[in-house]
């Protein structure tokens, strides 16, 4: 940020506001935001909030989804869109339990299953998005109908998985140090994560550094800004954008077995709706729909505001069903009317 | 092409394949086809008595034209939007709850068993368009006025629009006991083909007039084609836009009152699912391009009941309705891939080589 805001002719706030960077200017709002919310969460609804756990709780939830979004940011910021996210971890939990369960597989080789699945439907789709020049909309949609359909072929019934390893691994917890509290026993309680958290903070990590200091990760940038001027370039905007889709396909495998590991069950409805909180998570982060604009920490912390509005909005006693549902599009609504202004403000 | 070459059988195919009427049809006959050959029966219609006591038309080609009539008054509204704003609507089937739930409210106020209707029929449904043509302008403004693409835009009203149809009831299940409300989706009495035919019919005969006594085509048509220079020519393309999916509203808050029609209830999970998949593959069969432009209604229409009649054949050899998506996702990849420029022009450069070899 600091160098942007060193220019001489124009001073005050609104000046250094206009001197920021797309991204580091939603960034900043983000992080604020979220920050704002959590500390009057904790002031104005106590309760819950006061204690460490909830914070990691919330991490815990939203594991997969943080993964979910680190895939739809990069194609966002390529300037493409994946809608099938939510119908591929619905499909990876559906059969990594149908294995682990009804075949008696081991755990590794579900872990496989899932990337494999992942992966696929990232190479068709990013196939033909990238080389046949398809919407890359109503190949995803296809692909979540799709994958939601297969998911009921394969099995129709929800089932709780009880494969021995797995659940091991399922309860596996990692205890966060000197961030215990004091339970209403009095006694210390140490906080914990679970393996998904650690599996998506090294996918936010080794996104993160691809995306700023690699060839590929500028090449991202560069496609999503202008196409015109990446081809100028002499990038390879197909063979870049393909690479967009199949990562962000990965990434769905691994964010749907992190999904997998926290729910523990294969059901049609798992992740219903997740590329919408995904997208909605990017959004909020900085990411721009139009493409060349993103980063993955302001991600990370979309999903992390996201994910806490919803459960203020829960604590704050509106725990019928239909309100996370309208809160969540209010909160969508909101940040891509900023976005749009924001956009048509520096084209003036 | 040369003018010679429009002579021969070859010549002659390939201009039917140019016709867009060539794709629905095609795949009419061959599902016809298959379902001939598979099973005559398919196609039998007998006379039975329904539950009210009427002697109406059974069969599945009767239960084409039933839902298929859904499906065709939506992708009336689909392919508008769809030509003008270069993208589609995926809230459509959220909407279609939101349009039930509020007739339902109006019909039943508030009181979720009562037994006589809160108010005429007309003015609940009258009351239900003006709603779902709100949440139409709604989708319309954002993707007008901020500029976000037609399926961001409507991923707000897709994910809420269920929630927003169970709040306007409390989340109760109204039940309607009034026979005449369940004439709608249903039978009149001593009429013997289902009401939403007739309705559809209706909305087909209205947006034809429109289509050609006002410039309805020639507007959406321009701003699909080039925003820029419609707008250089004077039109406004922000109000088109916006007009194109307040009619889609309207469309909306017809199949709306069809279905809650249908059940004289409400489930507002399952009400009108996956619903928009359908109406966008109507369009894409219809040989419309997504990418908006040119539009032709006519076949986008003839589209939404070949979908149909691939719902009841895949219902036919026990597919359940839940992995229906698998198979149409399919047909939606097969179609667009067909479409895709990229492909058109390899295969248009194969048939120049094949001639250029024929030649020689």
């Amino acid at each position: 940020m600091s160098k942007n805001n060193s220019s001489a002719q124009s001073g005050g706030l609104r000046g250094k506001l206009n001197n920021m960077t797309d991204t580091n200017m939603l960034l900043t709002i983000t992080i604020i935001a979220f920050f704002l919310m959590y500390i009057g969460a904790m002031i104005f609804l106590k309760g819950g909030f006061l204690r460490t756990q909830t914070f990691f709780n919330i991490l815990n939830a939203n594991a997969a989804l943080i993964v979910l979004s680190c895939g739809l940011s990069l194609v966002m910021i390529t300037g493409s869109i994946d809608i099938s996210v939510g119908g591929v971890t619905a499909l990876i939990t559906m059969c990594c339990a149908v294995y682990l369960d009804n075949m008696g597989g081991n755990v590794a080789v579900s872990v496989l299953i899932a990337l494999a699945i992942g992966l696929a439907f990232g190479a068709f789709q990013g196939a033909l998005v990238a080389f046949l020049d398809i919407q890359p909309f109503i190949v995803t949609l296809a692909g979540m109908f799709f994958a939601k359909g297969m998911t009921t072929i394969v099995n129709s019934n929800p089932f709780n998985v009880s494969n021995e390893s797995f659940t091991a691994l399922k309860n596996t917890r990692i205890t966060v140090p000197g961030m215990g509290f004091v339970n209403a026993k009095g006694i210390y309680v140490d906080a914990y994560v679970e393996i998904g958290v650690i599996v998506a903070l090294l996918v936010v990590i080794v996104m993160f550094c691809m995306l700023r200091w690699t060839k590929l990760g500028r090449a991202f940038y560069a496609v999503g800004g202008n196409v015109q001027s990446a081809l100028m370039l002499g990038i390879n905007v197909k063979k870049t954008k393909f690479l967009a889709h199949l990562l962000c396909g990965l990434l769905s495998g691994i964010g749907g077995y992190v999904y997998f590991l926290h729910s523990g069950n294969g059901a049609v409805t798992n992740a219903a709706g997740a590329e919408m909180n995904a997208i909605a998570s990017s959004i909020i982060g900085g990411t721009m729909l139009t493409g060349g604009v993103g980063n993955i920490i302001g991600t990370f912390f979309g999903v992390l505001s996201f994910s806490t509005i919803q459960n203020i909005v829960t604590s704050a006693g509106l725990d019928e069903a239909w309100w996370t549902g309208i809160t969540k599009a209010v909160i969508l609504c909101l940040f891509l009317v900023i976005q749009s202004i924001v956009m048509s403000r520096k084209k003036k | 092409m040369q003018n010679k070459s429009k002579s021969g059988i070859g010549a002659f195919f390939s201009r039917l394949v140019r016709q867009q009427y060539f794709i629905p049809l095609t795949a009419l006959v061959l599902l016809a086809l298959f379902n001939l050959i598979a099973d005559p029966a398919f196609f039998k219609i007998s006379i039975t008595t329904n539950s009210a006591g009427n002697a109406v038309l059974a069969g599945t080609p009767i239960t084409i034209l039933d839902y298929g009539s859904e499906l065709a008054i939506l992708a009336i509204g689909m392919t508008l939007v769809t030509a003008a704003s270069k993208g589609q609507d995926i809230s459509v089937g959220a909407a279609v709850a939101i349009a039930g739930s509020f007739i339902l409210r109006m019909l039943c106020g508030g009181d979720s068993s009562s037994s006589t209707l809160h108010m005429p029929i007309i003015c609940a449904f009258l009351l239900g368009c003006v709603v779902a043509m709100l949440f139409g302008a709604f989708n319309g403004v954002l993707v007008a006025f901020f500029k976000i693409q037609p399926m961001i835009a409507t991923l707000i009203l897709y994910t809420a629009g269920r929630s927003i149809a169970a709040w306007f009831n409390n989340n109760e299940l109204p039940i309607i006991k009034d026979a005449t409300f369940s004439y709608i989706g249903g039978f009149i009495p001593g009429v013997p083909i289902p009401t939403p035919f007739f309705i559809a019919v209706i909305c087909v005969i209205v947006i034809t007039l429109v289509l050609k006594f006002t410039n309805l085509r020639l507007y959406t048509e321009a701003v699909g084609i080039n925003e820029n220079s419609a707008r250089l020519n004077g039109l406004n393309p922000a109000a088109i836009k916006i007009l194109s999916f307040v009619i889609l509203g309207l469309c909306v808050a017809v199949v709306g009152l069809i279905k809650v029609s249908r059940v004289s209830s409400i489930n507002y999970s399952v009400i009108a699912k996956d619903i928009e998949m359908d109406a966008i593959l109507a369009v894409a069969l219809g040989g419309n391009s997504l990418s908006g432009g040119k539009f032709n209604m006519a076949t986008s229409i003839m589209g939404a009941y070949i979908i149909q009649f691939l719902t009841q054949t895949l219902y036919k050899y026990k597919v359940p309705s839940e992995a229906l998506p698998a198979y149409k996702a399919v047909v939606v990849i097969l179609l667009v891939v067909m479409s895709a420029p990229t492909v058109r022009e390899y295969f248009s450069n194969l048939m120049k080589k094949m001639k250029v070899k024929e030649a020689a």
